[in-house]
Formats: structure tokens, C-alpha cells, sequence
């Protein structure tokens, strides 16, 4: 029992079990989409994750919050193992998604990628068209082939990722050359045109200007109708905005995982509480 | 109080003084290295350039009996010592390919010997005073003259000077290098790929790297000693041939490709790697699909500047034999064949006067193709570079 509730405040924890967030939002969707249980982490010597439970559910957002070094983007990159381009790392605990433990030898990353995309905190298109940056994952998995299938996803990827209006004309220009903010939306496009079940989302909107940022957040409240995400975040507006669910962590301890609404007006830990009003961050 | 502005201006002026200074010194450095650039492309010019012209002189050749016997008989006594002997030589051959050249004699422009080319170009010749009042006479007739010198660019070497030529040299050269490239460019440029992309970072990859970094500071000819041990003695590989020049310089050229290729591996920034993993690439794909697009035009920088160095190099080639008198254009991969640098060595040490302007003009020409070779490397970085 890793979840900390304060002596002073003692949150609504009747019938609640390991992982499972303290307070449930009535209004969101409960099927369970990736569960973490006894998860920990090393840099070598460095233990930069302490016995993370938590249970994500479907198509909801949840968001990961806490000061830097926390471990929550630590967290994330676990989900579709981007931690194992890191030769240092070792990692104990359970992450089960569908049945089946990610860290499992049989578990093949590339499958698990296309079932869990990613969007990076720096917009990373290729350096290809706009066209080849959402066409060029489906292709590589063999979804689609023929030339109208291609053109049908990428309109739709696009369109999902509310870009389509903005590049419809320029398909054949270089990715690189869009705005910060539509190059975000296409990393997005790029994602979810390999229909994957989560994505996860690494402060995607932190190297974006305030109306980006909007567009991504409200880009974020429509892809949950179709997608899990779970992201990351410095902002707490942003989470409080976008997240049905939050998780709090501290030096590598999940600290709170809460509904927002919860975790933002009535935390059931002391430190979450300091960090949501600025005691410290 | 704080200083003021005065005071701290006069702090400052050593400073400048110093940033001056050195500004100065560089330039000077610069302008010094420019100056003996001039200086031997000059000398080269000056020297290299008469290369491309050849005396002839216009004589009767009778194709008699007697010539395709004698061919000395072919011309007059009074010009016989001015027309090339390897020219006379092979007036019999001709007479034979052509049946209706016997009996006849007409009035041709035959190479001249290399004394009257030395003579018409102002140099020191050997001719005696007749000889040179008949070739007075000939150019006063419009008979002598220097003309362009096809068989520079057409003949393999010669020991007459007027008879030798860059082509089996530049032909050698053309297939050493495709040897090279063709062994170095694949296994060099996969090394890298696997020592970037794939290897773990543990002592042996470490000690290998190492390795490979001294390697690009082995004096050349140690990679010629390991040619002929290794390609010739063991492999029983056919010495002077362009496989083992060509093995011998891909030695040489190896870690250069290497290290070029990693350093331009290592600059594509990981973002372009963890978007192509977050889709689900295998490292494969990644390396192939986003990777080594990126990473082509330093990689062939690189290998272009390996290949020029490797094509101006002889020092390995004297062990394996490539340095040598070899007059025929080499007809296959395994015949003796020459180079360009070890052609103008060879010319350099011939006795004969007139082969200094050849080894002059065989470095312009070695410089031209060289300073082509750079060029397209740096258009082809130009060209490819992309922005991401």
C-alpha cells in the first residue's frame, strides 16, 4: 500500500484497492485499459521509480503531475518500454495491458508501440512531407497499401488531429516547415494513424505558445472519445483542464492518484495539497 | 561608487589591444598559406603546363620496301634524327594494317623527337648546331610547330619521353579506386552503422573504437606492408594488380569512412530516432528509414575525402608493387597496373629533362581530378542537407 493519505485528511478511501485512483470520477469510463502494480525502476544505482500502483482507464485522460525529476515522465516511457534505449535501466513490477505483462520476454516492443503511440515534448515530425510522416507508419505495418487506402487515412488521421483544413493544399511540403503547434498536431496525426489503443503524451504542449496549446488541450478532450491518453504535464491548469484523472508523484513515489476534480479541490494527501497551491514545485 | 565609463575604457584598451593582435596574426597565418598556394600552383602551371603541347614536324615519309624493313629509311637523312624513333617504329605495323601505303610517300606531321620539342619550347636540348638550323628551317617553313599533345591523355609511359602518357596511369587509377570504394564504402559504412546504432557500450566495442581511431593515424606505408602479407603473400592475390592496390588503399580508407560515418550518425538528433521508435520501428527500420537518409551527405563527404586521399597516396603501393614502369593500359582487375601519384614518382626520377614538364602536368592533372573530387563532396553536402 503505497498511496499516502495524510493523518490530517482522510480522504473517501472505504472499498478502495491498490492502484485504483482514491476517489472515482462517477462520469468517466472504468474499463481498465493498463494496469501498474509494484512498478520499480533503476538508473543503475539510482531508484528513480518506488512501487507505482495505478490503474489507467480507458478512454479517459489521465495526467501525470509533480516537480521535475519526479520520475512521472520516467513513468510514461515505461508504458511502451522507450526506457530499454537506455542500456543503465532495470525495471521490476507488473504492467499488464490486455492480459499481458509489457516487460514480458515475449513481448515484442514494436508490437506493443503500435498498440501504445507517443507524442514527445519537442514536436518531432520527420524530415518528410506531411503526407509521408502519416502515411509512413501504416505502411510500415502493413496496414494499408493501396495508394486511395493511404490517402483515405491520412486525410483522416489529419482530420482527427484537426490539421487536415490547415495542410490539405500542401500534403507534399516538408513537415518541418509548419508552425510549432501544427507540427504538435501532426506527431499526433502521425500516432493515432496506426489506430493504437493509448497514447501517451510527454508535456506535448510545453515548447508551444498559449492559442497552440488551447488547440492541443481541446485536440486532447476529442481524441478520448476513441483513445486512451495518458499525459504529462508541469502545468496544473492543464491538468485540472484536460485530465478526468491525476496522478501525483514525488521523488519517484506515486504520492496521489485522484479524479481531477478531487485532486484539485479537496487532495487527500498533505503534499499534493503543497504542491496544487504552490508550496513548492 | 562604480567605476566610471573612462576608467573602465582604459582597463579594456590592452584587451583589444590583444584581440588585435591575434585578429592580425591569423590573418597573417592565412594570408602566408594562400601566398604558397600561389607560389606552387604557379611553379606547376609554369612548369606543367607545356606538358600539353607537343613539337611536330612536317616530312615526306617514303613507305618503301626498304622502310617496312629499316624504318629509319622512311625519312630523310637531314630530319631522321629529328622525327621520334618510337614514332618511326611504327611505320612497318602501318604499312601492314594498309596495303596501299607501299610504295607511295607523302608528306606528314610525325612526332617529333623530344630534343626538337625541348628546343621549340626554349629549353636545354641536345640537338647539335645542324640539327637545330634544319629545325630553324622547318618552323621558318611553317613545318615545325607545337601542337596539342593527344598522346598525353592517350599513351600508357614510355621511356621516350615524346611517346609518354597518363592513360594507363589514370586507367589504374579509375580501377584501384573502384576496388576501394567498392570493398571500404559497404563494410565501413555497416561498421559504423553497428557501432552507432547496435553495439552496447562496453570495453570490447570501447577497445575497438579505440582502434579504429588509431588506425586513421597509421603511417600509410604500414598499410602496404599489411597488403603484402596479407592480400599477396597469403591470398596469393597477383601483385601490382589494382584488386590488391585497391584492397591495400580500402585498408587505408577504411577508418576514415568509419569515423566520417559515425560523426555523421551521431549528428542526427535522437528526437528523429525516438519519433521513429514511437511508431513502432524495429532498430532496423529506424536506422534505415530516418537514420542513414539524414546521415548520406556526411557520409559521402566523408568517403569522397577518403577516396581522394587513398587516390593520392603511394607510399603502400611501392610495397605491393604498383609503383612501377608499366607502358600498357592494365585489361582487367588483375593485370600490373600503375597510378597517378606513382606515375609522376616514376617520371620524377627519369633522368631526361623533358620529363619534368610530363611530371608537372601529370600533377595537374592529379590536382584537377582531386580538386573536382572535393568540389562534389562539397556540393553534395549542399545539395542533401536537410533541416529538421
Amino acid at each position: 500500500m503505497n498511496i499516502h493519505v495524510s493523518e490530517r485528511k482522510m480522504g473517501p478511501m472505504s472499498g478502495h484497492s491498490a492502484g485504483e485512483p482514491v476517489v472515482r470520477n462517477e462520469n468517466a469510463n472504468h474499463e481498465l485499459s493498463v494496469r501498474v502494480r509494484d512498478l520499480n525502476l533503476w538508473y543503475g544505482d539510482n531508484q528513480a521509480l518506488k512501487n507505482i500502483n495505478v490503474d489507467v482507464f480507458q478512454k479517459n485522460v489521465t495526467a501525470l503531475i509533480g516537480p521535475s525529476g519526479c520520475g512521472k515522465s520516467t513513468f510514461l516511457r515505461c508504458l511502451n518500454r522507450m526506457n530499454d534505449l537506455i542500456p543503465s535501466v532495470r525495471i521490476e513490477g507488473l504492467i499488464s495491458m490486455d492480459g499481458r505483462d509489457v516487460n514480458e520476454p515475449k513481448m515484442d516492443e514494436v508490437a506493443l508501440r503500435r498498440r501504445v503511440g507517443m507524442v514527445f515534448q519537442k514536436p518531432n515530425p520527420f524530415p518528410k512531407s506531411i503526407y509521408d510522416n502519416v502515411a509512413y507508419a501504416p505502411r510500415m505495418h502493413d496496414l494499408v497499401s493501396r495508394k486511395a487506402d493511404v490517402d483515405e487515412l491520412v486525410e483522416r488521421a489529419l482530420r482527427d488531429a484537426g490539421l487536415w483544413e490547415e495542410v490539405k493544399d500542401k500534403l507534399y511540403e516538408p513537415g518541418t516547415s509548419l508552425s510549432g503547434g501544427q507540427q504538435q498536431r501532426l506527431c499526433i496525426a502521425r500516432a493515432i494513424a496506426v489506430q493504437p489503443e493509448v497514447i501517451l503524451m510527454d508535456e506535448p504542449t510545453s515548447a508551444l505558445d498559449p492559442i497552440s496549446t488551447a488547440t492541443i488541450e481541446d485536440l486532447m478532450d476529442k481524441l478520448k472519445q476513441q483513445f486512451t491518453i495518458i499525459t504529462v504535464t508541469h502545468n496544473m491548469q492543464q491538468a485540472a483542464r484536460v485530465a478526468d484523472y491525476t496522478a501525483f508523484f514525488h521523488l519517484g513515489e506515486l504520492i496521489e492518484y485522484n479524479d481531477t476534480q478531487t485532486m484539485f479541490s479537496n487532495p487527500a494527501t498533505k503534499k499534493a495539497e503543497d504542491y496544487i497551491t504552490g508550496r513548492y514545485g | 561608487m562604480s567605476q566610471s565609463f573612462d576608467e573602465i575604457s582604459a582597463q579594456l584598451r590592452r584587451r583589444h589591444r590583444k584581440s588585435a593582435r591575434l585578429k592580425w596574426m591569423s590573418m597573417g597565418a592565412l594570408g602566408l598559406a594562400g601566398l604558397f598556394l600561389v607560389l606552387f600552383f604557379t611553379d606547376m602551371m609554369i612548369k606543367g603546363l607545356p606538358a600539353f603541347q607537343q613539337a611536330q614536324i612536317q616530312v615526306e615519309v617514303d613507305y618503301s620496301e626498304q622502310a617496312s624493313q629499316l624504318p629509319l629509311a622512311a625519312v630523310q637523312e637531314d630530319v631522321r634524327p629529328l622525327v621520334s624513333r618510337g614514332y618511326l617504329r611504327l611505320i612497318p605495323g602501318r604499312m601492314e594494317d594498309n596495303a596501299e601505303l607501299l610504295g607511295t610517300t607523302r608528306m606528314e606531321w610525325v612526332l617529333a623527337d623530344s630534343q626538337v620539342d625541348q628546343y621549340l619550347k626554349g629549353h636545354h636540348t641536345r640537338l647539335s648546331d645542324s640539327e637545330q638550323e634544319v629545325v630553324d628551317r622547318l618552323q621558318a617553313e611553317g613545318r615545325a610547330e607545337l601542337r596539342f599533345n593527344t598522346t598525353f591523355f592517350t599513351s600508357g609511359d614510355s621511356k621516350m619521353p615524346e611517346l609518354a602518357g597518363i592513360a594507363s596511369a589514370a586507367m589504374g587509377t579509375v580501377m584501384t579506386l573502384l576496388v576501394t570504394l567498392a570493398v571500404s564504402f559497404p563494410i565501413g559504412v555497416m561498421t559504423a552503422v553497428y557501432l552507432e546504432e547496435f553495439a552496447p557500450d562496453n570495453r570490447f566495442t570501447q577497445l575497438i573504437e579505440i582502434n579504429i581511431n588509431n588506425l586513421a593515424a597509421i603511417p600509410s606505408i604500414l598499410f602496404g606492408l599489411l597488403g603484402l602479407a596479407i592480400f599477396i603473400n597469403f591470398f596469393g592475390v597477383p601483385r601490382s594488380s589494382p584488386v590488391v592496390g585497391g584492397l591495400t588503399l580500402a585498408l587505408m580508407t577504411l577508418p576514415v569512412i568509419i569515423i566520417s560515418t559515425r560523426t555523421a550518425l551521431r549528428s542526427v538528433p535522437d528526437s528523429i530516432r525516438h519519433a521513429a521508435f514511437g511508431v513502432g520501428c524495429s532498430r532496423w527500420q529506424v536506422v534505415r528509414d530516418h537514420v542513414l537518409p539524414l546521415a548520406l551527405p556526411g557520409i559521402m563527404t566523408g568517403s569522397i575525402i577518403g577516396l581522394a586521399q587513398a587516390m593520392g597516396e603511394t607510399a603502400p603501393l611501392i610495397i605491393v608493387g604498383m609503383v612501377a614502369f608499366i607502358p600498357d593500359v592494365a585489361a582487367s582487375f588483375s593485370e600490373a597496373a600503375t597510378v597517378l601519384p606513382a606515375q609522376i614518382f616514376t617520371w620524377a626520377g627519369e633522368p631526361e629533362r623533358a620529363f619534368i614538364e610530363k611530371t608537372s602536368g601529370g600533377i595537374l592533372v592529379l590536382l584537377a581530378v582531386l580538386i573536382s573530387l572535393n568540389a562534389t563532396a562539397v556540393v553534395l553536402r549542399k545539395k542533401f542537407e536537410r533541416r529538421w
